[in-house]
Formats: structure tokens, sequence, C-alpha cells
């Protein structure tokens, strides 16, 4: 069977695609047998679409799929502009290699919801320049001009001789093209004319999803596989001084415990077996910069920094602090709110895990990862071989949130293959997965607004005092050429969509040593709810409705359109007994790429006995750009929502000597059935480009439910989550 | 270390282990039926619920010695002629999202319509309340539920 094969690759011919302004390349090659077009596939030549003689069109999806859709949504573009028949794609997953880089991020790696945005020009060339290469080849069996060439699904028409010729009928004898066609913006399909993109096709992995088919990490296996965990030190960066080794080794169907600078290694015949020999652990931990960390206290002492007089933290890129400063010095009026969010798990439903087998040549991994780049090099580097020596074979993932951006789970499982000289299936234990959380940073945060005499606000100063995200994350390289900016920590504290003269927000660090990383909806999630509160508190001052306050204050036309849609559709002026609404704008992106956009709200009642909020409804009017899978897209505001309201209301991670105390589900508690709120969604289509969407809806649900409390009860909530005995210290 | 004869989907197994290894485990890692999830090995999460009997039970905390002798159904097992009208509302209604809990959630929901085959929605939430997903596909969870019921 002989495929066509074609290639984007950003190092060899270039040329510059779309407004984007990304370096984008494309070859073709063209294989006499299956054999030598494989190999190139995974080596050099890095395809993005094959098509065999029966017609088939295999698209690899260099996306990295956690339950967001992304392994359909993005080869759905490439299909769209090579005008493929759906029912005849088949979509593969690609290997490890730079071709596959995402196009912003320069890696292969899922995250900020940015996968359909970072290759959404690079994929619709992709597939157009391959229909123009089925045209052109068309054009030369008929001899006529591919100018009057078109094509129907799967299909190249000569409309004037009535002729036609199916994509296998062509690849299966065509020649590659000496010099590829260069595919210009102007030659990509009319949006108006797309008849997949905004349509809804079924997910591809929807029906395995649905039959237990599906294969995760935890589910692969390799011949003479043995099991294994990995007891990780509590404490970041500390390890075990000593421990009970010769108690484990004799523990039924244990065949290796290994010491570790960073923790214990277990292996043995079953995973029961394993886990009994984890339980029967008995270490002593040494110190590290983490072991004094009790987090309440710290949070005391964030909230205390805040309030002093000199307080200064990083700032963003660009910052210009001068303004706001000058106006709270000349303000008529400062008002000033404080907030908290506690640390944050991400709680993925898959514990981590990964199979490798460490061989004489080379390693291979089975793992899911939101960054396989990482997890090659990271495997390459424990097994001590090239990059290249590693295969990786990317699984579904059992959730991710941005947990498995981190790739230490595969270092464990490869450092106990090369212990054991076996393949080792490492999994962790939902125990020791939430004992080695990489939370979302707590936070305590102040702002100060200050207003002119007229009551307009001339100046806004918001301080974070939070961990780090980035040293730990990407390592000190990037956090010095970021000069100490972490963007993660720092995401969505810009008010830019405000009619605010002067605004300035600031990173205190409050380095705790503890695990960190992005958690859905990155610093929004956080920062958003201070935002949010905020705007409330002033529109309160104000005497205006919430509504009209931020209708008014927002400058942008897509902002103030999702505001007033979510506000007609939970009918927020409609007074409701017993229970209240609460409004909230929220935001993903950043500025070269563009923001999506919603508006949410949220009804709650108050039990004031027990101090337990229920949320009735969510309401959200998302502002999405350009909706590719507008099912699945609903899917995710839905979850974001969800995801969301669970950390507004229960989710907290507390610190005591540097070790997380919650267990398993039954103290980290996350949103159950019951607690899940009718959802309202409407997604409002603004261009022709889609923006991010995956964790949009995180942003605006915790300020929501705070401004619902306080319009039912007059009280604030500031320290997220609501927990019952915070709830019922406000109304104390 | 034991042997136990247990009904797998209609089929006769041995698995073998202590008195007190998991059903999750047995099936899982033995006789290779990966649909069962493993989520957090306490009986909290739901995502390894399986039939004993009919019975929605949670695998992590069941032992396979316990289940000698009974009929074990999994999420491999449940579509004996094809896919199950649950398995079907699923795929409709789109659910999954990363998919890892929902085996567990088409078997507990499988009891309920066994037991109440047009269930209310408060029943609905009643009995699925527990089977957690970190996702939040439950607004489709219960979507799917109604659909099964109403196409059965």
């Amino acid at each position: 069977m002989a495929h066509v094969t074609i290639d984007t690759n950003v190092s060899r011919r270039g040329f510059i695609a779309g407004s984007a302004g990304l370096s984008f390349a494309f070859a073709f090659g063209l294989d006499a047998s299956t054999k030598s077009s494989a190999q190139a596939a995974a080596n050099t030549i890095n395809a993005y679409v094959r098509i065999a003689a029966d017609g088939t069109v295999t698209i690899v999806s260099p996306a990295l799929e956690m339950g967001q859709g992304v392994n359909t949504s993005l080869p759905l573009i490439i299909a769209e502009e090579l005008d493929a028949d759906w029912s005849k794609v088949k979509v593969v997953s690609a290997p490890v290699a730079d071709v596959y880089n995402h196009p912003i991020l320069r890696t292969q790696m899922v995250v900020a919801s940015l996968t359909l945005r970072g290759y959404w020009m690079p994929a619709r060339i992709a597939g157009a320049q391959a229909r123009q290469v089925l045209i052109d080849a068309a054009a030369a069996r008929w001899n006529v001009g591919a100018g009057e060439l078109t094509t129907e699904p799967g299909v190249v028409v000569h409309k004037a001789s009535n002729r036609r010729l199916s994509y296998g009928e062509i690849a299966a004898s065509a020649k590659a093209p000496e010099k590829l066609p260069e595919i210009k913006p102007d030659q990509l399909k009319p949006v108006a004319s797309f008849r997949l993109i905004g349509k809804d096709v079924q997910r591809i992995d929807i029906v395995e999803k649905s039959t237990g088919a599906a294969q995760y990490a935890i589910d692969a296996t390799a011949p003479g596989m043995v099991y294994g965990t990995l007891a990780r030190a509590p404490v970041r960066a500390s390890g075990p001084v000593s421990f009970n080794e010769d108690e484990l080794k004799k523990m039924p169907g244990i065949s290796g415990v290994f010491k570790f600078d960073h923790g214990v290694g277990i292996a043995g015949d079953s995973i029961v077996n394993v886990f009994n020999a984890r339980r029967a652990l008995k270490a002593q931990w040494r110190e590290s910069p983490g072991s004094k960390t009790n987090s309440d206290a710290a949070q005391r002492v964030a909230q205390e920094k805040l309030r002093g007089k000199d307080v200064k933290g990083v700032m963003p890129p660009n910052s210009k602090p001068e303004g706001a400063m000058e106006g709270l010095a000349k303000a008529a009026k400062i008002v000033t709110g404080e907030y908290a969010t506690d640390y944050v798990y991400h709680a993925q439903m898959e514990p981590h895990n990964c199979l490798a087998w460490v061989k004489p040549d080379g390693v291979e991994i089975w793992t899911g990862t939101q960054w396989a780049t990482m997890a090659r090099d990271q495997a390459a580097k424990v097994a001590g071989v090239e990059p290249g020596k590693v295969t990786l074979h990317q699984m579904q993932m059992g959730g991710g949130y941005g947990r498995r951006a981190f790739v230490e789970y595969v270092v464990d499982a490869v450092m106990l293959s090369k212990a054991a000289g076996k393949p080792v299936k490492m999994i962790q234990s939902r125990e020791d997965d939430l004992a080695n959380a990489r939370m979302r940073p707590m936070t305590a945060q102040k702002i100060d607004a200050g207003l002119d005499a007229d009551g307009n606000i001339i100046a806004w100063r918001h301080l974070i005092a939070s961990d780090t995200v980035v040293p730990y994350l990407y390592g000190d390289g990037r956090w010095q050429a970021q000069k100490g900016f972490d963007h993660i920590v720092m995401a969505g504290a810009d008010v830019g969509f405000y009619n605010i003269p002067a605004a300035v927000s600031e990173h205190i660090y409050e380095e705790r040593g503890a695990r960190t990383a992005a958690w859905r909806g990155i610093g929004a999630g956080h920062n958003n709810f201070a935002i949010e509160a905020m705007i409330d508190e002033l529109a309160q001052q104000a005497g205006k409705n919430p509504v009209e306050y931020r209708i008014a204050l927002l400058k942008d036309p897509r902002a103030k359109r999702v505001i007033e849609r979510v506000a007609q559709m939970a009918e927020f002026g409609r007074k409701r007994e017993g229970t209240a609404l609460g409004i909230a704008f929220g935001k993903l992106g950043l500025p070269p790429i563009g923001f999506s956009m919603t508006g949410t709200v949220a009804e709650i009642s108050l039990d004031r006995a027990t101090g337990v909020i229920k949320c009735h409804n969510l309401w959200c009017a998302a502002d999405v750009g350009l909706p590719v899978q507008p099912k699945n897209l609903v899917a995710q505001i839905e979850g974001s929502l969800i995801f969301a309201l669970g950390s507004a209301l229960k989710e907290r991670v507390t610190l005591t000597n540097g070790a997380v105390d919650q267990h398993n589900f039954n103290d980290y508690q996350i949103l159950k059935l019951s607690e899940t709120p009718q959802i309202h969604v409407e997604v409002i289509r603004s261009g022709d480009i889609p923006l991010p969407v995956g964790e949009l809806s995180i942003a605006g649900t915790i300020p929501a439910v705070a401004n619902a409390f306080h319009a039912l009860t007059g009280r604030r909530l500031r320290n997220a989550p609501f927990t019952p005995d915070r709830v019922k210290g406000s109304l104390a | 270390m034991a042997t136990y004869d247990l009904t797998v989907n209609g089929r006769a197994v041995k698995v073998t282990g202590e008195s007190d290894t998991p059903l999750l485990w047995a099936v899982r890692e033995q006789l290779g039926l990966t649909g069962t999830k493993y989520g957090c090995g306490a009986g909290l999460c739901g995502a390894c619920t399986v039939h004993v009997d009919g019975v929605a039970v949670r695998s992590c905390q069941t032992s396979a010695a316990s289940a000698a002798g009974k009929k074990v159904t999994t999420i491999e097992g449940l579509g004996a002629n094809g896919l199950h009208a649950l398995q079907k509302a699923w795929i409709a209604e789109e659910t999954a999202q990363c998919g890892y809990c929902q085996s567990g959630q088409i078997m507990k929901a499988a009891e309920l319509l066994a037991r109440t085959p047009k269930p209310n929605r408060e029943q609905i939430v009643e009995h699925m309340d527990g089977n957690l997903c970190r996702c939040g596909s439950y607004p489709r969870i219960v979507r799917a539920i109604e659909r099964a019921s109403r196409e059965g």
C-alpha cells in the first residue's frame, strides 16, 4: 500500500503562515513502501497526513488527550481544509518530535487551553496543502489545469468532463512534487464554507470511553512486567534518611526495595503486594526548606505582610506602576478588599502511573502526559540515553487539569525499571498521589481601588502574596529569563477590560517549599475571585446594580455582551425567595492571541444552622471566538463550572510540617452529583478563530458565589473555599 | 495464596491471591478486564464499580474470595448482545470527557435501571451520588440515564 506522506516541518523549508506570524514549513514525501513511510514518519519527515490507497486518511494528532476532546477537534481542522471524508479519517497520536511542537509553546505540550488556538493556522495549512497536492496530481493525470478542479469530501472533481478521482486512487499512484505548493492564508477555505468545523462530529474516543475499552497508562502491560510504586518524601526536596528496608524486603511478593534520593521505591509481583509494602514503610525523612511550613500560619504571615506600608512585589513585564501609585496618592477615597484562597489539589481520577521499560538500547514508556517532550527528555536523562532512544506511548489521560504537565511520575517509573532490570508499572496509590499533590498556590490578596470625588475608579493596585510555580515547573533558566515574573500565578490579574486608567498587579513571593503547579484556570482561579469580588464591593459602595455597574465599567463590547447576556439568561433582576444571585466577568487568554470571555451567574441558598451553601443554578454566557466542536465545548464549560464550584465550596489542602494533611476523597472532597447545580450555558460566536475554552469558565465561578452570598446575607466571603466554618464566621 | 472460582461476564475463571485480594485487581491484572478502574482504593470514588449477583459494589472493597461462586459483571460484560442501552445513551449524550470514571458510572446506573426502569431525577441523583467525576460530566450522566430509561 502506498502512502502519501505530508508533513509540516518548522526547520526545513520555512515560510511564514498566517497572521499569527508562526514560522511554518511543509515537506511532502511519497514512499514506495509502507515500511519506509512509517520510518520516515517516526523520525525525520514528521507527517500530519497520510492517505492510503483504500482512501483511509490518517491524521497524526500532535495534541495530547486528557478529556478535552482535542484528539477530535484538532484533526477536524486538518480534515476541513483537506476536504476529507470524515468517515474515512483515522486519528493516531503523534510521536514526540520537534515537528509536532505547539507553535506558541515551542514544545509538545498541552496547557492553558491553547491547543486549538496554537495549531489553528498550521493545521489548516497542512490540510490545505495536502488537498492542493492531490489536486495537482489529478490535474497532471487528466492533463487539465489545476484551476479547473475542485474537491468534494474525499474526491477530486473535474466538472467540465464529469471526471472524479478519489483521494485513495490518487495516493495509490501519485508522484511527489519536487516543490510543494505554497498555501497563502487567502487560499484557505472561507470560514462560511466550513462543513465540519462548528457542526459537531462524534468524539473519536466516545465509544471506547463508554465501553471500558479506552486504554490509559494504568492499563498498559509489557512482557515480564512487575509492579512498583515510589513513595516520595512527604515534603518537596526531602528524601529518606533511613527506612525499614529489611522488613519490606521480606514482605510477600516483594522483589526489590530501592533507596532513591527523593523517596523509596518498591517492586513486586502484584500491585496488591506492592501497596501492602508501601503501607508498611516507616521512613525518616531529611529536613528540607518546606519541612516547617504550616499553611494556616503561613497564610496569616502573608496576609499581615500585605498590610505593611512598604510592601512591593514583582510586576508583569512592561508594567507602569507610577500611574497607579500616583492615582492612589491623590484619590478622594481608597476602597480596600482583602481575599485569600487555599491550596487545592487536581484530584484527576487516574492516579499517577507509568509503565517504563529500560532496555539495553533505549527506553520504552507508556504514560499519559501533558508535556510529551519533557517526559521523553527526562526519561532519557534518567536512563542515560539520547532522547531519540526513548519511545513514548501516549495513552489516554484519566484527567490532567495542569497536573500532568509535571512528569515526575515518568521519572519514578524509569528509575524503578532501571533498578529492577525489568519493565515496571509504577502506580501511585491515591494516598500518595494526594501526598505528592502539586497544588494551585495558596494566595493572600489585597486590592486597593482609588476613587475620585465622583466615585470613578482612577487607580487599582492588586497585591498577590503566593508561592511561585514557574521555577518548580520550568526550572531556573526560564525563571531567570522571565526575570522572576510568574505568569502562572499572575494569570488573570490584569483588569484591562475595565475602564480603569491606571492599574498594577504585583506578586509577593511566599517561598514555603511547597509543591505547586498550574491548576485548571491557572491564576485566574484565585486572582479573578479577588478582582470580581472587589468590583462587586465597588458597585455596592456606589449604590449601583452589579450588572449595570459592570456593563458601564467594561470597555470591550464583547465583555459587555457576556455580562448582558448572562444577566438575561438568569433573569438577574427577578427577586427570589430564599436564594440570591451573584455575577462575575471572566476571561482567559493573552494579549497577542486574544481572549475568550464569560459572564457567570450563581444562584445560592444558605443553611444558616450548618453554614452550608447550596448552589442551585449556574448560568454562563461564553464568548469563545469560533466554536469548533460546539457540543464538546459546552461540556468543557459545564465541567469547568463544576470543577471551580468545588474550589469555591469545599476543596482545600492544608500543610503541617510541610506535609499534606489530607489523605483521600474522604477528607479532600470534590463536588458530588447531589451538589451539582443546574447548569445553563450559552455559547457566543464572535470571530473566525477558536479562542481558549477548556478552562475558561473557572474564572467567574468563585466570585459569582461570593457575590451571591453578599446579596443573600449582606456579608462578604473573603477566603475560598467557603467552608461551613468560614460561612458561620462571616455571619457572626 | 489460594485460588478462587468466579464467574465473570458469564465465563468461569480462576483467580489467585490472599483472602483479602480485592476483586478490582483480580479482574484488572489477572483477567485483563481493564475497563474497571482504580481511583481511590478506599470505596470513596466508585471508579471500580462492578456487579456481584446484580448488585453494584466497589470492587476495591470487595475481596475476590467473597465473590467466589457468584456472578461478576464488569463493564466489558454489561452489553451481552452489543451495547447496553446505557452505553448507547452515554455515546449519544457524549457524556465522557477523560472517561476514567465512566465504567463505574455506567455500572452504577445499570443497577438503578434494573431496579427502577423509569427513575425520576431525584432517584437518579440519590442513586448515583458518590460516583465521582472530576471532569464534571454530571449533567450529562443524568441526561444519559434519562435517555436510556426513555429509549431503553
